[in-house]
């Protein structure tokens, strides 16, 4: 009997596929998620809206939080570490969270190194946007990936960028010669044995969700047009005018992503999404999304 | 050619409709409740339970699942699946489509870090089966007609009444397709109701 193997790690992914992963900063709220069909909760002490605009350096959840949020809801609870920090990854483990996301969202704790993250027996889900950076994860022992796009922002426009990136760059290593993969592999910064696995499988051999400014249930359905997995939403449910409304539109978009008939009855009468920002009023200290390496 | 549903709602869809076809039978993902009429039997995946039985209620899908149970068509549940077909669940009042006689225990292994991997002895195969166990549930009892198949550390893993098949652990994640295998069988086998 083994645990904390690849396939135990990645195979809880595959179960959130087709699924929203909410943002929750306490009980009420997850257990609205949940009421409202979210496939896990990422447990949080302030949704990156407000980490933006609270500024300062940005922690681990305090683990009192992440106890309430896990003894509110029987979905599986994700948390936060920061890039690189260790021990706030072996606190969680400890504490029996689901899932750790090594999450830019955080102010990193490591400029050069990311988590020995197969050192682990709990999962763990990174930020890539593309390729390179997506494969350097899964060395690492990522058993999920997400786009980073631009958490906080509720624009979707750097998530989108960052699916295609990552699609387009596996068709192109499905469809290389064997011996055109190694001077790719150099290119991209991508582990060579990776990009073979990734040739044979015909796609990436973990699961990919969008993330980083999904607002509306047409975001989410766009993102699952282009080919993620799932959707992780932050900032975009408890940010918005009717938090349980909008919960349950995005979990419907996701599940049913071309049926625009449907999308455009739930949208009807959500109230406001929450405020936008455009991606250009942010100066490059300010993108989450530059962080990791 | 028979055609097995896979309810794809939310989970491990893809893995089941390959396992499905490299068994050679052919594979349909359920979205619409009305496609239910199109299958000769239904795979109800990993996943999670919470989420399929929100989704399940949201888009009508109870009263025609239960109609298909009712027609003797053969129906696989793997873990949330499971717990979909249990008549009871520990803790909980009432259960989801409760069709088969079995009582399950959500979550009984513990959480995401207690998750494994064990092989199995199985009834019916000759070599054990890698069992992948994700947060899993288990079966605490079964009724009189349910047939135990697996277990694991005294608990009940795979079990099998008349045309509902039930197990705690992930077959879809391997490569190996015996079990899916098994219930094709049981679909080209059952008798049919006109």
């Amino acid at each position: 009997m083994n645990t904390g193997t690849d396939r135990v790690k990645r195979g809880m992914a595959e179960m959130q596929k087709g699924g929203v992963i909410m943002d929750v900063v306490n009980a009420e709220q997850a257990k609205l998620a949940e009421e409202a069909g979210a496939v896990a909760v990422m447990a949080l002490e302030r949704v990156p809206s407000d980490i933006r605009a609270a500024g300062g350096v940005a922690r681990m959840a305090d683990p009192r939080i992440v106890e309430e949020v896990m003894n509110a809801v029987s979905i599986p609870v994700m948390a936060k570490a920061r890039i690189g920090h260790i021990t706030e990854a072996r606190v969680l483990e400890s504490m029996g969270v689901d899932y750790i996301d090594e999450s830019e969202v955080l102010t990193p704790a490591d400029e050069e190194y990311h988590l020995l993250k197969s050192d682990f027996t709990v999962p763990f889900v990174c930020g890539c946007r593309d390729l390179g950076e997506a494969a350097r994860r899964i060395g690492e022992g990522a058993a999920m990936l997400r786009t980073k796009g631009e958490p906080g922002t509720g624009n979707i426009v750097e998530a989108v960028r960052h699916i295609r990136k990552v699609n387009a760059q596996v068709r192109r290593v499905v469809h290389m010669n064997h011996d055109e993969l190694m001077t790719e592999a150099k290119l991209l910064g991508a582990p060579f044995e990776l990009l073979l696995e990734i040739k044979e499988l015909g796609r990436l051999p973990v699961v990919n969700f969008a993330a980083g400014g999904v607002a509306t249930p047409s975001d989410a359905a766009l993102m699952m047009e282009l080919g993620a997995d799932g959707v992780f939403v932050g900032s975009g449910i408890f940010k918005s005018d009717n938090p349980e409304k909008f919960a349950r539109a995005i979990v419907q978009a996701t599940t049913h992503y071309q049926d625009y008939e449907l999308i455009a009855k739930i949208s009807k009468e959500l109230g406001s999404a929450m405020k936008g920002m455009e991606i250009s009023s942010l100066s490059l200290e300010d993108r989450m999304q530059e962080r990791g390496w | 050619m028979t055609t097995i549903g896979v309810l794809g709602l939310q989970g491990a869809v893809r893995e089941h409709v390959r396992s499905i076809e490299a068994c050679g039978a052919k594979a349909l993902i359920i979205k619409q409740a009305d496609q239910l009429q199109l299958i000769d039997g239904l795979i109800m995946p990993g996943g999670e339970s919470t989420t399929m039985r929100r989704l399940i209620d949201l888009y009508g899908f109870m009263d025609p699942m239960r109609e298909f149970a009712q027609s003797g068509k053969p129906m696989f549940g793997t873990c949330a699946g499971l717990i979909l077909l249990a008549k009871e669940i520990v803790g909980y009042d009432a259960p989801h489509l409760g069709v088969m006689d079995v009582l399950v225990e959500r979550n009984s292994f513990g959480r995401q870090k207690e998750s494994f991997e064990a092989n199995l002895e199985v009834t019916g195969l000759a070599e054990p089966f890698n069992a992948v166990f994700i947060r899993a549930p288990h079966i605490v009892s079964a009724g009189p007609s349910t047939e135990v198949l697996a277990m694991h550390n005294d608990r009940i893993v795979l079990a099998r009444d008349g045309q509902f098949l039930g197990c705690s652990f992930h077959p879809e994640l391997t490569e190996d397709h015996r079990l899916t295998k098994y219930f094709v069988e049981m679909v080209e086998q059952a008798p049919v109701v006109v």
